[in-house]
């Protein structure tokens, strides 16, 4: 089961914004997307998500067209996270990740009342938000809140999830966590997690693939340590980096100057 | 809203956080309150009935004057002001979840300036048919409420699309309102009470009108209580949980459209209800919405049953419009839960 774009294609009001990209995001592992900003990243992971119907191409998850798929069966497939999610006032943690059981329910059938809660405490366990499952999510910190909104991700049981820039606006702690959650879920569920970062060190210590978008495509995907170069930081973001191993044995870019 | 202490009960089920209990009370208090203002309004008026007397006669033992004050006028009055208040309190409740909008209220989607021009051209133009205004005020209402579901549509709707052609449709009928008063502002009187909206008159044949709505939509808006949660994350997290926005954005239209129209059609434009009314709720029991409509709708009974009582008997002999009442005394309270909550 992976989650494959081809020729993919999209333009928003006249200005192309994807054009004939190709990409496949492989099951188990953790995809980070890197970009110049508006290189159209969240772009390709809405439209992957299924939030964009309005796209030349084909995305498939595990083989099938997810044209062919209903938007319920999606959900339970494949949770994306946006960017700044919002939530009425007085919504707690706990009713915001019981929200992402709504794909098990319909109209008429309330769902299965014992999974449901399951999922909720496992979801909430899994992103360790159950101390203040009681509270409202608009007084939580924003690391806390990225983690609740994960949690209502994690509720869906999906194979795939999909994060649009999860740790912006982080300090660097809970941008840490939110990793180590990613990889835990990675790790213990198999989950298949693609994931648009703008850290590149992040990108370089916590995904197994890489993919370079800029230019409206995929220009480059693989190991980080062979697409996170100097010279592709060059390249495509027009920066000076000088590389370094950390205390880990990691190699860390440090970006010097921009590049004329 | 008061703050959730926070606390950790492992295992505790969703359906028991303290604060449904909370909710629960609050939807008993609304419920009574409901109730009292239908029994308020039977008693009170021109001729007092008392409590005992209205019992006698629903066990079929009183008959005579008072019998027929209360079921041919103060019974059927009730029950319509009842009903009105459920059905434009639910409409207005559905679509400020569908719009996201908190200004949302059946007047956003054309129900008013649809029903009113309606009324007012049958008032006017045709005094002698007036029997066809509640009819063709529903028609016109729906016919207003498509349009602008027309017009508003590119590729899918998008609430905001909804609500500026909402709001140019509605200026072009109210034009039409307008000039129509002026054309004719010698019989102007009845289109005036039409346009704040009044319960005098009202019996039987209005309830029979109303209570098919009233039920059919308030079972539809519980059944989408769920997908009207999910609706008030936004389109973008919706779609991702799975939801057919556009298809329930549209379903949900039709049903508030529905709702509102039967009432807007009966009483006249009583704009008040399906704009404060859930916002009141909202404040005073949460945003979600398997509470919210219920609450909204003995809500919106309560408050129309007691400004009805209250425009009938407080200037006694002179009846006033139910809408001026409402507006005079909602708009401070509104204000008041309003100044204190946020």
């Amino acid at each position: 089961m992976a989650l494959t774009v081809e020729k993919l294609g999209v333009s928003i009001a006249h200005k192309v914004i994807l054009h004939d990209l190709s990409v496949k995001f492989p099951s188990g592992k953790r995809t980070a997307v890197i970009g110049p900003n508006g290189a159209g990243k969240s772009t390709l992971l809405r439209t992957a998500a299924g939030l964009n119907s309005n796209y030349c191409g084909t995305v498939r998850l595990g083989g099938t067209d997810i044209r062919t798929i209903s938007r319920r069966a999606m959900a339970k497939k494949l949770a994306i996270l946006p960017q700044g999610a919002t939530v009425p006032a007085d919504t707690t943690v706990r009713q915001l990740v019981d929200y992402g059981r709504f794909p098990y329910r319909s109209w008429f059938r309330p769902g299965n009342a014992q999974k449901d809660r399951e999922a909720v405490e496992w979801a909430m366990g899994v992103t360790k938000v159950e101390q203040f499952a009681n509270r409202q999510v608009q007084t939580l910190s924003g690391g806390e809140r990225q983690r609740a909104f994960l949690a209502m991700a994690l509720a869906q049981q999906p194979e795939f999830l999909l994060l649009d820039e999860p740790t912006t606006y982080l300090d660097i702690a809970h941008q840490l966590e939110v990793m180590e959650i990613v990889t835990h879920i990675k790790e213990q569920y198999g989950m298949t997690v693609v994931m648009v970062l703008h850290d590149i060190n992040h990108a370089l210590q916590y995904a197994d693939e890489i993919a370079v978008l800029t230019d409206h495509k995929v220009i480059a995907q693989g190991a980080p340590r062979d697409i996170l170069t100097v010279d592709m930081l060059a390249k495509v973001f027009h920066v000076k980096a000088d590389i370094f191993t950390n205390s880990q044995g990691a190699a860390v870019l440090s970006p010097v100057e921009l590049v004329r | 809203m008061k703050k959730t202490t926070e606390q950790k009960l492992p295992g505790r089920r969703p359906e028991t956080d303290c604060s449904s209990k909370r909710r629960i009370s609050l939807l008993v208090i609304f419920a009574v309150l409901a109730c009292l203002g239908g029994i308020i309004s039977v008693m009170k008026g021109s001729v007092a009935i008392p409590l005992e007397e209205i019992l006698a006669v629903f066990r079929g033992e009183s008959i005579g004057t008072h019998q027929q004050i209360l079921m041919n006028i103060r019974l059927p009055r009730t029950l319509v002001a009842a009903l009105v208040g459920i059905n434009l309190a639910l409409s207005g409740a559905i679509l400020q979840a569908i719009m996201k909008n908190p200004l949302a209220d059946p007047h956003i989607i054309g129900i008013s300036s649809g029903a009113g021009l309606a009324g007012i051209v049958v008032m006017l133009l045709l005094p002698e048919y007036s029997w066809l205004i509640t009819p063709v005020a529903f028609v016109g209402a729906m016919g207003a409420a498509m349009l602008i579901y027309i017009l508003a549509w590119k590729n899918g709707i998008r609430p905001i699309r909804i609500i500026l052609a909402g709001v140019a449709v509605s200026a072009f009928f109210g034009a039409g309102i307008s000039a129509m008063m002026i054309f004719y502002s010698d019989r102007v009187h009845s289109a005036l009470m039409w346009m704040v909206g009044g319960l005098s008159a009202r019996s039987w044949p209005h309830v029979e009108l109303l209570w098919p709505y009233t039920l059919a939509g308030g079972f539809l808006a519980i059944l989408a209580a769920r997908h009207l949660n999910i609706l008030q994350l936004g389109d973008e997290l919706a779609r991702g949980l799975g939801l057919s926005v556009e298809k329930t954005r549209l379903l949900l239209t039709a049903v508030a459209a529905l709702l509102a129209a039967s009432a807007v059609s009966v009483v006249g434009l009583l704009g008040f209800v399906g704009l404060i009314v859930p916002h009141a709720a909202r404040l005073l029991i949460g945003s979600d919405y398997r509470y919210l409509l219920p609450a909204s709708a003995l809500l919106g009974a309560a408050v129309v049953t007691f400004s009805d009582t209250f425009a009938r008997t407080a200037f006694a002999p002179v009846e006033l419009p139910v809408g001026i009442i409402m507006a005079v005394l909602g708009a401070p309270f509104f204000l008041f839960l309003l100044r204190k909550e946020l």
